[in-house]
């Protein structure tokens, strides 16, 4: 059987996400229950979370989370990764054996800084040389493969249901101040735990339910500026566009929503300020290979906050809560109950209005 | 006659029991073909002027014509075929060079009929035009490489000169000289009102189409007919014709007989005399020769006109057009080898240049491996027939279509291959006033507009289909596609799987 990189395998999903506008920092726990109400939007073949927050004792290193087939790829790859950068950490990650979740892969994770020699002789800034660290393992290192690259945050998947994932992990061990979460239901089997989301490269991490119609427009426009889709997975080319809108041409978070969820052209020229009609113009005109279409909700975590958006269409639910210092984003409501039960002012945003969540301004995360 | 004769291609049959006689075949006809015999009281028939436009046939008010084709053959041979045996006779006759019209008709894979196009079952649902918006507006031009900021952080909207389409789909270059004033008054009035383009061709631009200006496409080719300044300003594009899918490496021949009046002052030239424009542009030997061109004409137009490079699909397209998108150039129009012409040598034109869908397919790759795709736009041509060639052009990778066949067909063209007679019954390859005066601009433009919006609807509900519901995410889309019973090799130049993978 093909394993999903090399064939395109389209999935429906249930997504869930939480963060504290404080930066008060919460166990894994929570989130890891909201996918329970939800269980029937996934299948079993695809679950994971992101925690941001979760390693202020290396806020300033990168955590690198890794798959590895066999020790020798990791000896290897360790080799390849002191080329530019310092190991300051180096260990397994640790996991709960349990018997929903099997065939799991060596999972390692790397505390790293790139050489100051690397960068100064490569011209490259810092996230720069992470983020072609990760396409060069990811794309031509087999057996390796780098499924989290921020500071401050990790990324935690693999093969089964999103609940299972989570004690497999040990979530309930982590404190982050925001969590985002999801369930997979792909229409065959994977053959590997790389597809399974959040799907992350540096600090942005995206959960994504949908099946996008735009894909390959998409990839074969990314791919242009040196991303490399090895998972033919919508969430991975979605997070490319938003690392490459957000880092790469320095849009805001509201600017990229307006290019991969763009406004109707009717719409935009019903916009009274001439400004901003100009400015929604110019972004459809630069970037329409990176208009999203077909049905999507997204969640994108980032330091700092996170960003919910859905197609222009509106094709997949979304809905959003409140709760004290809290912000719930979930494809069910349900689940949004599950952690806070009394959570209010629940509403579902419209299709292409992004909602952007941050940390108040002053808290350090 | 003698060695030389050869029987008469078509058959008029004329059903005597329903001619009246009222002799309307004869008047319609500037071959001759028909005549009323006085002395026999019956309606003649000079078959061997017939080409078979069907004007007679759809204009005879009891149905008593048809054109059937002969069934007087040579001896069967596959190798040496009639049409094979007939050209080397009137060659030896003759002793010049055989001339044809309209596009290779020669049974060569048509790539298009073996791609197959995707929909949405289940996983993603598919989207109706007629309840949810649909979007077939492009731009074509240089895209930037990075946004730029003003002080107080806005974005600093200065965009390279674009054209801008309310559908994928352009009229592309046919003179006025090898087509009628009212033809190009049909294509002139009709892509105004559609909001796309049409383009004059390479014999200048009359001076009633001015007006027209914001949707022409203004040609400069080899022989420069009909340049100057205004004409350069007058479009909204200007394009550099270098070559032409239907006769790549050979320039354009107007017979002196077709520069008449207004045809002479238009393209600068005197009447009577032949318009023959160069194989090359005298003044571009090679790549940086273009680019030198490129840069004069947008001088010319201080940068406010977007410039179309246009040339013939040959073996080495993918680097000729990494070349021109390195030239300056906005845009580049590929002209596949099934282009139409209003006259070329049917050597050439039946055995030179490549198929657009191959072409098309490994330009759009090229550019992207050079990461200089946004550079220029792609605009493919050389046979597109239907809203479904458009949408697999499109996710082939083209930003936008040209299309010069169907829109004549549209205008009553029958496809009888003999522009280059100069005698065309439906008013459109012809500058013979009694003839031109067949096409009114009026129901020829409300035709083309028509057309091209029923195609625009075709391609909203094959683009809904498949869950999109903008053309811009379909642009390079190849997953949307798949071949059907195509070899590897020519699955890997088009970049599709095949049906079933
Ligand atoms: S147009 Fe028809 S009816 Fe009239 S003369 Fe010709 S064949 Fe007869
Ligand atoms: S334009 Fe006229 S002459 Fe040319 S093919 Fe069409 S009908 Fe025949």
């Amino acid at each position: 059987m093909e394993r999903e990189g090399t064939v395109r395998i389209p999935s429906g999903c249930a997504i869930a996400a939480v963060i504290s506008r404080t930066g008060r920092r919460m166990s894994g726990e929570s989130i890891v229950r909201s996918m329970v109400p939800m269980h029937e939007r996934s299948n079993g073949l695809g679950g994971g979370f992101a925690g941001y927050g979760i390693y202020p004792e290396y806020r300033d290193l990168y955590a690198l989370h890794m798959f590895f087939e066999d020790r020798t790829t990791r000896k290897n790859c360790e080799a390849y990764l002191k080329e530019h950068f310092e190991i300051a950490q180096s260990e397994y990650i640790k996991t709960r054996k349990i018997p929903s979740i099997t065939d799991e892969p060596i999972i390692w994770r790397y505390f790293v800084a790139p050489l100051p020699s690397s960068l100064a002789k490569l011209q490259l800034d810092e996230r720069e040389l992470v983020a072609r660290t990760v396409m060069a393992i990811n794309g031509k290192m087999h057996g390796a493969y780098v499924f989290s690259s921020g500071k401050n945050m990790g990324t935690f998947k693999a093969v089964g249901y999103p609940e299972d994932v989570g004690v497999f992990y040990r979530l309930e061990e982590y404190e982050g101040y925001s969590w985002t979460a999801h369930g997979r239901y792909p229409t065959n089997t994977p053959g590997w735990w790389g597809g399974a989301h959040p799907f992350t490269l540096l600090d942005f991490s995206v959960v994504h339910n949908g099946e996008i119609s735009s894909y390959d427009a998409n990839r074969r426009f990314i791919e242009m500026f040196g991303y490399k889709c090895t998972l033919q997975t919508d969430t991975e080319v979605i997070t490319y566009i938003m690392d490459y809108l957000l880092r790469v041409q320095g849009l805001s978070l509201e600017e990229a929503a307006r290019v991969v969820a763009a406004p109707f052209w009717s719409t935009i020229a019903q916009e009274p300020d001439e400004r901003r009609r100009d400015e929604l113009t110019y972004l459809r005109t630069m970037f329409p290979s990176l208009l999203v279409t077909g049905p999507f909700s997204i969640v994108l975590g980032f330091s700092g906050g996170l960003m919910a958006l859905n197609d222009r269409l509106k094709l997949r639910s979304m809905v959003v809560g409140e709760k004290d210092d809290l912000v719930l984003i979930a494809s069910e409501e349900a689940a949004i109950r599950t952690m806070e039960p009394d959570a209010g002012n629940i509403w579902a945003p419209a299709g292409g209005e992004p909602v952007i969540v941050r940390v108040n301004e002053g808290v350090e995360v | 006659m003698g060695v030389d004769f050869i029987y008469p291609e078509f058959e008029v049959i004329r059903n005597e029991s329903r001619c009246i006689a009222c002799r309307v075949c004869e008047r319609q006809c500037s071959n001759e073909v028909h005549a009323w015999s006085e002395r026999r009281g019956v309606m003649m028939s000079d078959e061997s002027r017939c080409v078979n436009c069907q004007r007679c046939v759809s204009l005879c008010p009891t149905r008593a014509l048809k054109i059937v084709r002969s069934d007087c053959r040579l001896r069967e041979n596959a190798n040496w075929t009639d049409a094979t045996i007939k050209e080397v006779y009137k060659q030896a006759g003759s002793g010049g060079v055989l001339l044809s019209s309209m596009g290779n008709p020669n049974p060569l894979p048509v790539y298009w009929d073996r791609i197959l196009i995707n929909a949405s079952q289940v996983t993603n649902p598919p989207i109706d035009p007629l309840r949810e918006p649909m979007e077939t507006r492009v731009s074509l031009g240089k895209r930037p490489q990075r946004i730029e900021r003003d002080d107080e952080g806005g974005i600093i909207c200065d965009l390279q000169p674009q054209i801008e389409l309310s559908m994928p789909v352009m009229f592309s270059a046919m003179s006025y000289g090898s087509i009628s004033y009212n033809a190009h008054a049909s294509l002139a009035r009709a892509a105004t009102e559609l909001g796309i383009m049409y383009n004059t061709g390479e014999g200048g631009l009359h001076e009633d189409f001015y007006a027209y200006g914001p949707h022409t496409i203004v040609q400069v080719a080899s022989g420069r007919f009909g340049v100057h300044e205004d004409f350069l300003n007058a479009g909204a594009a200007i394009e550099i014709k270098m070559g032409q899918g239907a006769k790549p490496g050979i320039g354009g021949h107007l017979p002196g007989a077709k520069i008449v009046g207004d045809i002479s002052r238009t393209r600068m030239i005197p009447e009577g005399s032949d318009a023959i424009s160069p194989a090359p542009h005298h003044d571009i030997y090679s790549i940086e020769d273009l680019r030198q061109l490129v840069f004069s004409l947008k001088e010319a137009t201080s940068y406010r006109k977007p410039v179309i490079v246009k040339v013939a699909a040959v073996h080495n397209i993918a680097a000729i057009a990494s070349g021109i998108a390195r030239s300056g150039a906005d845009i580049i129009a590929i002209d596949g080898f099934r282009g139409g012409t209003g006259a070329a040598p049917t050597r050439i034109r039946d055995n030179v240049g490549i198929p657009i869908e191959l072409a098309l397919a490994s330009v759009d790759q090229r550019l992207r491996d050079e990461g200089i795709r946004n550079d220029v736009s792609i605009v493919c041509g050389g046979s597109i027939r239907s809203a479904s060639d458009v949408v697999k052009a499109i996710a082939l990778g083209a930003d936008a279509c040209y299309v010069a066949t169907a829109a004549l067909l549209a205008l009553g063209c029958h496809l009888c291959r003999t522009c280059h007679t100069g005698k065309c019954n439906w008013g459109i390859a012809t500058q013979r006033p009694d003839l031109v005066k067949r096409l009114n601009p009026e129901i020829g433009s409300e035709r083309l507009v028509n057309l091209m919006n029923a195609w625009r609807h075709e391609i909203k509900e094959l683009i809904g289909g498949m869950g999109i519901n903008s053309i811009e995410a379909l642009k390079g889309n190849r997953l949307m596609l798949r071949g059907v019973g195509l070899t590897e090799k020519e699955l890997s130049i088009l970049g599709i799987n095949h049906a079933g993978e």
